[in-house]
């Protein structure tokens, strides 16, 4: 019979024998350890747990190495394990302002209260291959500096708010919840915490290059980035037994906040206007990437025209996701023989028509 | 209209549901999951949907899909219907491309009987619960049944209007114009309607619909079924359904009647001429082999036949001749 799909249990199970034959690799290589992938691909960990919509660095560093490497993989496992989860407790808003920085800069100002703080980048080192890392690397001398950085250094574009040239940012007004695109179906229009939230856990590369389209001439992008931050932030919930707020933990996050060039409108006078992106761990390319789309998208309450992809709601949102984006690509590897077959007797009758003939439905042997 | 969820953990009801229904888990599902895999809150919201869902028939509702641990596009939305209706029970059959044996809906079935422990059957008949993609079964269906159907876009005015905030509004307003002049194009261009799969219908003389991607063949078997329809899309995150003995019309016009297609050849293992035909290319000069896509139909046939006459030379070749296709 038909072989390619047939005897299925037993070729998925040998399927996944391989699978993880293949994971394991070769068994003389020492196995990998979840604190190796945590301390030593950071990027990829803090990548995962954003794209999985979990902040926890352990699961992340497991789906990594379950996936082979396969972030999309990882952030998918992540994802089908949260969904299981119980809500416990929904925390306060984050504070950035308060966080302990390890990386805070500004491309507005040449110096700023609290100063540029380069940190961890890669922003200016050389891409040179370090062949010194080829065999173990050893521990790395650092001089830290003799006094800590400013604690609660003030965001940059408060200080343009003070001057009333950037827009106020408009807090939650009716105290309302914001929406929760893990529980509720996406339906737009959507507002900015819909679009935030969709936007936090979508595909890096699809926000990069959206992003990027909008800089290069689909989309008005002017950005400025006000300032970048990266450090320590702690979180806290309020319990109703207690009453009051206390701090469960810490979580790395890095903020992007854009500053935009707005010409104005009939409702809205010249001055600046904000773009937002926020992301667990050390994410900066995304968080960057982030805020341009959110100020894209952001056209229909500036009364701005939608004419390139980035400003599009609906295009962003609905395809930004990539464990939706590559199951659904992927699914076209599963059979498709009877819708298959239902084109190939249409197409047959059709061109049987077109030629004059009758011939029948199953004329397989015939020549095209 | 959006079909929020309004049970949370804080719900103290549906907190002690699922704490009895995690106690009752004696049918020995995966350890750490509850019976078939979703929480109880999360079943309830779905079957409030599903309530929906039938009281609006053919209306697609928007609910708050769960990432599920099967990929989008594997059949998340038939998946979660089935978590959210399967009881112990329940006998499930699953399939796909009208196939019990091919690896989705083995996988899918493995991952029910892991999850809830409940029988599953390759046969029909014995079926309360049938998920399936892309067929439904040629034996006909019961008032006892439900059929899940798993849907990859369930939007029917999608390929005319990518938007859905516009598709939503042409439903609403009953504006299937576009929907018609397509197919008025296909008649002019190409002499039918050129639809093979996927074949719009109108359920309850009100919103038109897709039936999923299975083949137009399929498409007469849906009304008046005395079965229970649900269809599921997991990714886009909409539940509609067709409750039992309701209309459901493929649309067509006066002088261009709907059609079903049609093989001139029977089925090469059991003989039916009424069955929807897989084709399959048997050696390199492409030879053809024309068997029924429904494999329990098929197998069901041939056990009656071969109980009927054992002594006939032809049915004892085909025989042999499998044995040797067989993997």
């Amino acid at each position: 019979m038909y072989v390619a799909v047939k005897g299925g249990e037993k070729a998925i199970e040998s399927a996944h024998a391989l699978l993880a034959e293949k994971r394991r690799g070769d068994p003389a290589v020492p196995d990998l350890s979840l604190e190796q992938i945590q301390e030593q691909l950071s990027f990829a960990v803090d990548r995962v747990m954003n794209e999985g919509s979990i902040y926890d660095r352990e699961l992340a560093a497991l789906a990594i190495k379950q996936a082979q490497g396969d972030l999309v993989e990882a952030a998918f496992l992540l994802r089908a394990y949260r969904t299981t989860l119980p809500r416990l407790a929904t925390t306060e808003p984050i504070d950035t302002s308060s966080m302990t920085i390890r990386r805070r800069i500004s491309a507005t100002f040449k110096d700023l209260p609290g100063g540029q703080i380069l940190g961890p980048t890669f922003d200016y080192t050389h891409r040179l291959l370090d062949f010194d890392l080829v065999n173990d690397s050893g521990t790395v001398p650092v001089n830290h500096a003799n006094a800590p950085v400013e604690s609660a250094m003030s965001k940059v574009v408060e200080l343009l708010d003070r001057e009333g040239l950037i827009e106020k940012e408009p807090a939650q007004e009716d105290g309302s919840m914001p929406a929760d695109i893990t529980r509720q179906p996406l339906t737009l229009p959507g507002e900015r915490d819909v679009r935030l939230q969709c936007l936090a856990r979508a595909d890096e590369g699809f926000l990069l290059a959206l992003g990027y389209s909008s800089q290069r001439g689909f989309g008005t992008a002017h950005p400025f980035v006000g300032e970048i931050r990266m450090g320590e932030t702690a979180v806290v919930i309020t319990p109703q037994e207690l009453g009051f707020p206390i701090e469960i933990g810490e979580i790395t996050v890095t903020e992007c906040e854009m500053v935009n060039h707005f010409k104005g409108s009939k409702d809205h006078p010249p001055q600046f206007t904000r773009g937002y992106g926020l992301t667990f761990g050390y994410c900066e390319r995304k968080a960057m990437a982030m805020a341009v789309v959110d100020r894209a998208l952001r056209c229909r309450e500036l009364d701005e025209e939608v004419k390139a992809p980035a400003q599009d709601e609906e295009f962003v949102l609905m395809h930004g996701d990539n464990v939706e984006a590559s199951g659904f690509l992927q699914h076209l590897k599963l059979p498709h023989h009877v819708d298959f077959q239902a084109d190939l007797v249409m197409v047959r009758q059709m061109r049987a028509e077109t030629a004059g003939q009758d011939v029948g439905a199953d004329s397989g042997k015939q020549k095209p | 209209m959006s079909e929020e969820e309004q049970t949370g953990t804080q719900n103290p009801e549906g907190s002690e549901k699922a704490a009895e229904a995690s106690a009752s888990n004696r049918f020995g599902p995966v350890r750490g999951y509850n019976f078939a895999y979703l929480d109880e809150q999360t079943k309830r919201m779905i079957r409030r949907v599903i309530l929906k869902a039938i009281a609006i028939p053919g209306y697609q509702v928007p609910f708050g899909g769960r990432e599920m641990p099967l990929a989008y596009g594997w059949g998340t939305g038939g998946i979660q219907i089935t978590a959210s209706i399967i009881g112990p029970g329940d006998v499930l059959k699953v399939i796909d491309q009208g196939s019990d044996d091919t690896t989705n809906a083995v996988s899918i079935r493995q991952f029910f009987r892991r999850t809830t422990g409940v029988k599953t059957t390759e046969k029909t008949v014995e079926a309360t619960i049938i998920q399936t993609r892309h067929r439904i079964p040629e034996t006909p269906l019961s008032a006892d049944q439900i059929m899940v159907y798993q849907v990859p876009i369930p939007e029917p005015l999608r390929w005319l209007e990518p938007r859905e905030v516009e598709t939503r509004k042409m439903h609403a307003l009953e504006e299937y114009g576009s929907m018609h002049v397509k197919l008025y194009e296909d008649i002019t261009r190409h002499g039918r309607i050129a639809i093979g799969w996927n074949y719009p219908v109108l359920v309850n003389h009100r919103y038109v619909m897709s039936p999923s991607p299975i083949p137009k063949f399929d498409n007469p078997k849906m009304d008046r079924s005395p079965a229970l329809q649900l269809f599921g899309a997991g990714r886009e995150k909409r539940i509609y359904a067709v409750p039992p003995h309701t209309t459901v019309k493929s649309l067509d016009f006066e002088d261009h009647p709907f059609q079903v297609e049609r093989w001139d050849r029977c089925c090469g293992l059991c003989g039916a001429d009424d069955s929807f035909l897989d084709e399959i290319i048997v050696d390199d000069q492409g030879t053809r082999l024309f068997v029924c896509s429904d494999t329990d139909y098929c197998s069901q046939r041939r056990t009656e036949q071969a109980a009927k006459d054992r002594e006939s030379p032809e049915s004892a070749a085909l025989a042999d001749r499998l044995q040797e296709m067989a993997p």
